[in-house]
């Protein structure tokens, strides 16, 4: 066989991977980067983006639920994270053992609660006629799906970049994360800043549930598949900068695709742990060196 | 209303276990600079702290302009008109000179969104260095990015630690003159925290000497010297 013919698709699959990881990844990196929350939880964002994308086609059934469904699963979890951040998550600060167990618990309850409500087996979510189908480019074919997956990454993570970057809120974002003392004392709301960027890790998650929703059914435990890689990602990222998680997402995005070629998705996944491991033992402080707490752009 | 702007009422504070402030009591003037004096570790600044909202107190009670603040957070302090230029500065390294300023404006009520020029002319300095990174600043560029971030939002009461500390003269004169400017010229109130006992009698109108977590002695620089009180800030 051609073995180009092979490479070229699953080096693109490898990229809408690597996007899902990176939008899974992003909240958990934005809070560990600002508060050193670790919030096991985040995985059930993914799974109610994709009940609120299942919903939403029921309200706006046609060719463009799935556009609505971005920004209503995006509010959705937002709105569920700012409960979870003010209920749970701010009344265990500097309790990193205590939150690490409150998010888990919670993270049970919320899988238990779709069951109940969705049923054990899950929800289809079905493409649009102009999302199910592929084109091909340069002699490649491409799943529309899976294009929407790599541009709704990029626009998102340029829209977080612009937050970052060029507004006040990003301003009091990036002046909490370098000296949260100062930044009280200079008149920012820290806990404010806090609930911010735990609504927008929460609502990216979200918007990550919707892709999701095109490529598999959403079922009670849909979060759990790629929370695990998140973390992954996180980790070999360096810990909160979101430059280092990017490039990790692709790393291990592609990584997975690729050997997905030669082995068995669970033996892919296996094989990403190891290459982790490896990774870090090369270079401890992950790929970008989070300089005490600098969340960069 | 009385004449002080702020006043301490037994107040006391600490880190853990261990009291470091013991029932202090403590006003400050309006419209007057005074100087904060005392030996290493006497508590001067965990007072400073006390006073921001950084510690809480553990007795006592706080007001600022006649209403109480002792149980106000610090970015509600600062939004009432504290503003802090502490020990070691604590510019944010990795934003700009420009970021650091406007990360001042927080604390205005008056929702001005621009750096207000007068800080400029107090510091030409920041004007030209404004896209630097504050990490990379020296010593004397930190401190006047760090008294003008404080100035950037429009404070009633000045609270400065060791301005002077490691740096040298020409600077010293420099934040010497903006500190009078902005008494003088806008009536702010200032407590300052220094060792350099000539710079805090230059500056200031009154002074206050701390000893063991205790304000021991208070006076007018205009009719003690400096030389008087020497022995409670030098062994
Ligand atoms: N974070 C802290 N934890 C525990 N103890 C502290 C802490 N900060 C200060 N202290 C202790 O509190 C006491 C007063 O410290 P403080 O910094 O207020 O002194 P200071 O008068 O400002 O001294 P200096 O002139 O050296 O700046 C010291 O004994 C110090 O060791
Ligand atoms: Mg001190």
């Amino acid at each position: 066989m051609d073995s180009a013919a092979l490479l070229l698709p699953q080096l693109f699959n490898g990229l809408s991977v690597a996007s899902l990881y990176l939008l899974a990844a992003v909240g958990l990196a934005l809070s560990f980067g600002l508060m050193r929350v670790i919030n096991m939880a985040h995985g059930e964002m993914l799974m109610l983006g994709g009940y609120l994308a299942w919903l939403t086609l029921m309200v706006v059934p046609g060719g463009f639920g799935i556009i609505a469904a971005l920004p209503v699963a995006f509010l959705g979890t937002a709105a569920i994270g700012a409960l979870v951040h003010m209920g749970l998550i701010r009344r265990l600060a500097d309790r990193p053992l205590d939150t690490l167990l409150a998010t888990w618990g919670l993270s049970l309850i919320l899988q238990q609660a779709a069951r109940d409500l969705f049923g054990p087996i899950g929800v289809e979510v079905r493409a649009p006629d102009w999302l199910s189908g592929s084109f091909t480019l340069a002699g490649v074919v491409i799943p529309s799906a899976r294009l929407l997956i790599i541009v709704m990454t990029i626009l998102v993570l340029g829209g977080i970049a612009a937050l970052l970057d060029r507004t006040r809120v990003g301003l009091d974002i990036r002046a909490v994360n370098q000296d949260r003392m100062m930044a009280s004392a200079t008149g920012i709301n820290v806990r404010a800043v806090e609930l911010i960027v735990f609504c927008v890790g929460s609502g990216v998650a979200g918007v990550a549930g919707v892709l999701l929703a095109l490529l598999g059914p959403v079922t009670p435990n849909a979060g759990q598949v790629y929370i695990v890689p998140a973390f992954l990602v996180v980790v070999m990222g360096g810990l909160g900068s979101l430059t280092g998680t990017s490039v990790a997402a692709l790393i291990l995005g592609l990584f997975t695709a690729l050997a997905q070629i030669f082995v068995d998705v669970s033996i892919a996944q296996m094989l990403m742990l190891v290459l982790v491991i490896l990774f870090l033992q090369v270079r401890p402080q992950g790929v970008v060196a989070v300089r005490s707490r600098a969340l960069d752009v | 209303m009385s004449g002080d702007l702020l006043s301490l009422d037994g107040v006391s504070s600490g880190y853990g276990q261990s009291r470091i402030l013991w029932d202090v009591d403590f006003a400050l003037p309006r419209g007057k600079a005074t100087a904060l004096i005392g030996r290493n570790g006497v508590g001067k600044t965990t007072l400073l702290s006390t006073i921001m909202g950084l510690r809480p107190a553990l007795t006592g009670r706080i007001l600022f302009d006649g209403k109480d603040i002792t149980r106000l957070s610090t970015h509600q302090r600062a939004r009432a008109g504290i503003a802090i230029v502490p020990q070691g500065r604590h510019v944010f390294p990795f934003l700009t000179v420009e970021e650091n300023l406007l990360s001042g404006l927080a604390a205005r009520r008056d929702g001005k969104k621009a750096i207000p020029d007068f800080i400029f002319d107090l510091f030409p300095k920041l004007a030209q260095i404004r896209h630097r990174k504050g990490g990379l600043l020296s010593g004397g560029e930190q401190q006047q990015l760090a008294i003008g971030r404080a100035l950037a939002g429009d404070p009633r009461l000045l609270l400065l630690d060791e301005p002077t500390e490691g740096i040298q003269p020409n600077v010293v004169a420099q934040i010497e003159a903006a500190l009078r400017h902005v008494r003088t010229e806008m009536g702010m109130t200032i407590l300052v925290v220094e060792q350099y006992l000539d710079f805090a009698w230059r500056l200031a109108d009154l002074y206050s000497a701390m000893q063991g977590g205790r304000i021991v002695r208070q006076g007018d620089t205009s009719s003690e010297t400096a030389d008087a009180v020497a022995h409670l800030v030098h062994i």
